[in-house]
Parts: C-alpha cells; sequence; structure tokens
C-alpha cells in the first residue's frame, strides 16, 4: 500500500528492459518499493537493488496472455500500487513505409498492447480500490508529425485511450498518470540527433516519481513542453507540415 | 454504499463498501457472508491517524450503532458493546462517581478502538493502558461465531493492541475509576531544556496519577526540549469543590476548508513561544476533566487546521536508558526545523500484555507533522531505525508511514500474534490497508 507520504512497496513494470520503466523502478526502491515484478521477453537479470525482484514472461503482442501475467504477479507481491506499461518500440518512418506489416505489427506493440495491458491494469487496479498505471505516452502522439507518423499515431491512440481510462476509473481509487517526454536519448533513439527540449531516461523517471507523489494524471517531461505542444495543436496544418523533423 | 475512508491525519484514502450492523447477530451475519473478497476491518469514529480503519476494495464495518452499556454499581465495571463513545460513558459515568481506566487525548474513541489500539493515556506510568483493565470482551470471529475472552487467552492477547485483525470486538468488560469530582487538581510547571523535563518528570511522575509534557521542538541550542509540564490528579471532594455535571461540548469548529501551509515554521514557532511563555513557571490549578485530558476537542474537526494534504503523526516508545536516542531524535527534528504543532512526551509504565500493543516501560514521544514538508519519509524512517535498534517501536494506531520491513525488529511477538492470528482467521478474512502495508 502507498503510504501517507506517497511512497509505494510493490510495482509491476511491463516490459522490464524499458530504460525508462528501470529508472523509474530505481527511484521507487530508493523511496522505499520493497517488492518489483519485471515482465519482459526472455532471460532478465534484475538490478542489484534492495529490493525483492521477480521476473515474469511477458510478450507484448501476446494479448492472450497479459491476463495471466497481472494474475500471477498479484500472486507474487499483493496489492500493485504501480504497474508501469513501459513497453515500445520505435521504427524509422523510411522503414516503415517499405514494410507496410511492420509497421501494423509496431503498432499492435505500441497501441494495442497497451489497450490491452490497461484494460487488465483497470481491473486489478479497480479491485483493489487503490494503485496508479503509469502509461508512458509521448509528444510525439500530442500532434503527429509527417516524419514519424506510424510511431506518432499509435503513441496519439494510445494517449487517447489512457485519458479514457484515467476518466473511466475516477471515483474507484485506482489512478492512470500519463507520461509524454519529448526526445528521451537513450538506447531507442540511437543514432538520431536529440531533438531540442530532451531528455534522459532518469530525468523522465524523475518526473513521474513527482507526479505520482502529487497525485497527478499527467505530466510532460520537461515541463517547457506542455504549453509549447498547447501552441503546436493549434497551428494550421500547413505550417505544421513545414515544421523541421 | 462506496465511500471514500482516510483516518485522522486525512492522507491516502481509499474506497470501501461501509456496513453499518444494527446488532451483534448482524454484525455476525455481515462478516460471515464477506468471505472470499477484499476482507473486513471494523471502524468507530475514525480517530485512528492512519489507515488502520481503512480497507481499500472491501468491507468496512461502522460499528457505532452498537452502542449500549451497563454497569455494576458495586463494582463500577462497564460492560459496553464495541461502538460506545468514550464521550458518552464519562458524560453518564462522571455525575455517577466514575472516570474510564485510561482515556486517550480525544474522548471520540469507541471502546472497541480502544482495545483494538490499546490506547494510552496520562496515566500510563501508574495504570498501564485500556488493554490492562479489560475483564472479558466478547469478539465476532472470521466464521461469524462469537467467542468470549479473556485475559488469559492468547486470542485476547492477540486482540489487545491487534489493530482490529483477530475479528470485531462486539462488547467488553472494564473496570472504571472512582472519582469525586468532575475536575483535576493540576500542577503546571516550565523546564528550560530537554534534560530538565526528562530529570523532573522522572523524579516527580510517581506522586501524581496523570503526567504529561509538552516540548517546544522548534526551540533550539540551549533551550532545545523546553517544555511545559502538566501533573494532575482527580479532585477530591473534601477540597470544598462541588462536583459540576460533566457536559462538555465542541465550543469551536475548524473551517470546511482551510488552506495548506497554515502551521509553517513561522505560525508555529510564534504558537509555541506564547504557549511556553504564557505558562507559569510553577503553579497549582483547578481544571475539568475536559480541558485536561482532552483539549483538541475544544476544536470540532480540528484535523481540518492541517489543510488538505492532511499530516502525519509520529510517535514512538524508547526503553529506559535510551535516553540519548530520544536526545538525538529531538536534536534532529529541532535541527531540521520540523514543524510540529503539537509535541507530547510521556513516561510510560508496564505494558497490558497484548502482544501488538505499543507501550512498554519507556520514554514516549509523538508529533503532529503537516504532510509536504521537505525530506519528511527520509527523516522519519531514519527516526525507525534508530527506535528499532534501541528495542523501541512505533505506535500503529498512529502510523501511516512505516515500513514492513521495520516490524519484526519494533514487535518482537510479531511471529506470535501471527500464529494467533492464523488460527482464529485462516483466510485471513480481517484486513485493513495498514495490515497491507505493514504485512501483518
Amino acid at each position: 500500500m502507498k503510504n501517507a507520504l506517497g511512497a509505494v512497496d510493490t510495482v509491476l513494470l511491463l516490459g522490464g528492459r524499458s530504460e525508462i520503466g528501470l529508472e523509474i523502478v530505481k527511484l521507487l526502491v530508493g523511496l522505499g518499493a520493497s517488492r518489483v515484478v519485471l515482465a519482459a521477453r526472455g532471460d532478465l537479470a534484475p538490478p542489484a537493488l534492495s529490493a525483492e525482484f521477480h521476473v515474469l514472461p511477458f510478450d507484448a503482442l501476446d494479448v492472450n496472455g497479459h491476463g495471466a501475467v497481472f494474475d500471477k504477479a498479484v500472486e507474487l507481491v499483493g496489492d500493485l500500487d504501480v504497474v508501469i506499461s513501459g513497453f515500445g518500440v520505435l521504427g524509422s518512418q523510411a522503414d516503415y513505409d517499405a514494410d507496410p506489416a511492420a509497421a501494423a505489427r509496431d503498432v499492435a506493440v505500441n497501441y494495442g498492447a497497451h489497450v490491452s495491458v490497461g484494460l487488465h491494469a483497470a481491473r486489478v487496479l479497480r479491485e483493489q480500490g487503490h494503485g496508479t498505471l503509469v502509461m508512458l505516452s509521448s509528444v510525439a502522439g500530442a500532434r503527429v508529425r509527417k516524419s514519424n507518423f506510424v510511431y506518432g499515431s499509435a503513441k496519439a491512440g494510445l494517449d487517447g485511450f489512457a485519458q479514457g481510462l484515467g476518466d473511466a476509473l475516477h471515483g474507484s481509487g485506482a489512478r492512470v498518470l500519463i507520461v509524454r517526454p519529448g526526445f528521451v536519448i537513450g538506447r531507442m533513439t540511437k543514432g538520431l540527433t536529440p531533438a531540442p527540449l530532451s531528455s534522459t531516461p532518469r530525468q523522465v523517471a524523475s518526473a513521474t516519481v513527482r507526479a505520482l507523489r502529487e497525485g497527478a494524471s499527467s505530466v510532460w517531461v520537461p515541463r517547457a513542453l506542455g504549453p509549447i505542444f498547447a501552441v503546436m495543436r493549434l497551428l494550421p496544418r500547413a505550417l505544421w507540415r513545414r515544421m523541421p523533423r | 454504499m462506496t465511500t471514500f475512508l482516510t483516518g485522522w491525519g486525512r492522507t491516502a484514502p481509499t474506497p470501501a463498501t461501509l456496513a453499518r450492523p444494527r446488532s451483534v447477530e448482524h454484525l455476525s451475519e455481515l462478516v460471515a457472508a464477506a468471505a472470499g473478497g477484499r476482507g473486513v476491518v471494523a471502524r468507530g469514529l475514525g480517530r485512528s491517524y492512519g489507515d488502520a480503519a481503512q480497507n481499500a476494495g472491501g468491507l468496512v464495518l461502522d460499528c457505532t450503532g452498537l452502542d449500549t452499556w451497563t454497569q455494576d454499581e458495586a463494582s463500577g465495571l462497564v460492560t459496553a458493546s464495541g461502538g460506545v463513545s468514550l464521550h458518552d460513558l464519562m458524560t453518564a459515568l462522571v455525575p455517577r462517581g466514575w472516570f474510564v481506566p485510561v482515556s486517550p487525548g480525544t474522548r471520540h474513541v469507541t471502546v472497541g478502538g480502544a482495545i483494538a489500539a490499546d490506547v494510552h493515556g496520562k496515566n500510563h506510568h501508574r495504570d498501564s493502558s485500556f488493554g490492562a483493565h479489560v475483564r472479558s470482551l466478547t469478539l465476532v470471529t472470521a466464521d461469524g461465531t462469537v467467542r468470549t475472552l479473556h485475559p488469559g487467552d492468547p486470542l485476547f492477547r492477540a486482540t489487545v493492541g491487534g489493530m482490529g485483525l483477530t475479528g470485531v470486538i462486539a462488547e467488553a468488560t472494564f473496570a472504571c475509576v472512582p472519582v469525586e469530582t468532575a475536575l483535576m487538581r493540576v500542577d503546571v510547571q516550565r523546564t528550560a531544556d530537554l534534560d530538565e523535563t526528562l530529570a523532573t518528570m522522572e523524579a516527580t511522575d510517581d506522586r501524581y496519577r496523570y503526567t504529561v509534557a509538552w516540548i517546544d521542538l522548534l526551540a533550539q541550542g540551549s533551550r532545545m526540549g523546553r517544555s511545559v509540564l502538566t501533573r494532575g490528579d482527580h479532585l477530591p471532594r473534601d477540597d470544598g469543590k462541588e462536583s459540576p455535571a460533566f457536559a462538555p461540548g465542541a465550543s469551536l469548529r475548524a473551517p470546511a476548508w482551510v488552506p495548506g501551509g497554515l502551521l509553517n515554521r513561522v505560525s508555529v514557532r510564534a504558537f509555541n513561544e506564547v504557549w511556553y511563555r504564557k505558562a507559569p513557571r510553577r503553579k497549582t490549578i483547578v481544571q475539568g476533566i475536559a480541558p485536561f485530558f482532552h483539549p483538541l476537542d475544544f476544536v470540532e474537526g480540528w484535523n481540518r487546521v492541517y489543510g488538505p494534504r492532511g499530516f502525519v503523526q509520529y510517535q514512538f516508545v524508547v526503553p529506559f536508558g535510551a535516553e540519548d536516542t530520544l536526545r538525538d531524535i529531538v536534536g534532529s527534528l529541532s535541527a531540521h526545523g520540523t514543524v510540529s504543532f503539537l509535541t507530547v512526551l510521556k513516561r510510560f509504565g508496564p505494558g497490558s500484555g497484548g502482544l501488538l500493543s505499543f507501550p512498554m516501560p519507556g520514554w514516549t514521544l509523538a508529533l503532529d507533522i503537516p504532510v509536504g514538508q521537505r525530506g519528511l519519509d527520509g527523516l522519519l524512517r531514519g527516526f525507525d531505525r534508530r527506535v528499532a535498534d534501541v528495542g523501541g517501536r512505533v505506535y500503529l494506531a498512529k502510523d501511516s508511514r512505516l515500513r514492513a520491513d521495520m516490524m519484526a525488529a519494533m514487535y518482537p511477538e510479531l511471529e506470535r500474534w501471527r500464529r494467533i492470528k492464523d488460527e482464529a482467521d485462516p483466510a485471513g478474512l480481517f484486513r485493513s490497508d495498514l495490515a497491507r502495508r505493514l504485512r501483518l
């Protein structure tokens, strides 16, 4: 259970290799979380932290297996205080143009699988009467750009889903926290030139943990992206099309 | 009916289905019917500071409808339903010449809650805690049966201080204290620093039934730990005072909404300065029962003064001989500038035998701290370790932030308690947010 000062005890990370997800886990363990479940494909060595770690097999595209992952996680650690839906893939738009099937597959990971995970999390958290689902959205979904519209459209879908789910859970004790980072310098974006206002996985994790404590429903990382994208959304399309990147 | 519940500190609300048993039979039915769900916990008047009477996603039984009681006039023994409030008992008993054996800082707690938390009062050094005065109790256990327990029974010892996790206390019989008036003769004394506070309490506690020290936690340097001691006894009738009726009521009501940050370093420092200076250096006064025992009950809903984020109460006990730990903690709080509106120090006497009871012989310090102060969680976690290292513990009825891994060190009878609880409640039906957080 979350304590009076906002420290949580149990965490489930779906996408146990996610850099941002693991940074969030590290910070939460530092703040008192004592039991963590990492759900990931293949073998995974838990980080060397002073907490009880469990590893569960998880395949984002095996949506029929998602329910069992949640049931097993609850069996291992009890009530889930924080669930992080942290998996995702980023392909290049050029590759997607050449291979529409790959595009559809990645959209299934970046959107469809989060829908499945989100609904399972909602079931568990609603029944518990407490707990927060952290969904990793992106500014890419705030307004989709031509340079990565496959990825962006999936994130736009995920963001809309997360908002709706948050509203649906209102009054149940369970919550959704939507995290909207800008360009994150990390494994996923290796080889790409960082955009302005980029951040690191650590910075995204810090902002997420702060937002968790404050009970916020969404957080932009860095914070300045919030007002910037409020304006970006209003730009005429003719102008938006001509924006760099 | 689903309702969001919090403790008195107003932190970490969670939803639960609230049911209000009308009788012991109804209570048994509700408990038996709850099997297989998210568990059950009883709730009284909601004065536990933390999450002891919350049960996220489960059932919470509001027992305040179980409110009948009788007294045997010869022995003074009271037999009361779990939901009877100490306020109601005092209102009726004091004019008859009786007082409850132990009263915490508020009258608005139920008999069931007083036993489940094994509450203590200003007379702990002489009279131990509430559970020590209970002669028998009836407990509705997980299968819905009503069991009568006596002090020698293991389940009795697991229930006194057991935070409602062994069953629902339906009724209890306990001894009361004869009094001749509704007044207190109170010695008030100021001390210059913590050492003088400790020495004075140690030297004079046994002369008074009730003692307590209010500490100015923001005083630093040579004034660190300066206090106002109040020590009292029930006023005998032959002092020439008549016994007025005991009819205290809340005279002020805290506003429905108070902005956060009202209690800050500046306002609390100013209050402490005035409170300390207003106290006489040494004086004997006559006070009513209510202002002596329950000064905060004067302001209805005083917990709202801490603002929308609420507050945590941190109360710990360290055994005699660990005064250095107490000094270190007071020093750290003072140096950190921790805002605690009320800081109270007491000497505890022998415990009641409850396996998870908080009081043990030693010094106990209680602090009310508004949520939102930087570094508070880490500071208090550091104190938890220091308290546990010297064989002390944190009070579960007030706790809302302790970590499960501290429990075994603080409560050495925990495993024994777990065995008794598991035997009485094999499916773990009695559960609360506190129980989940501390893995009880």
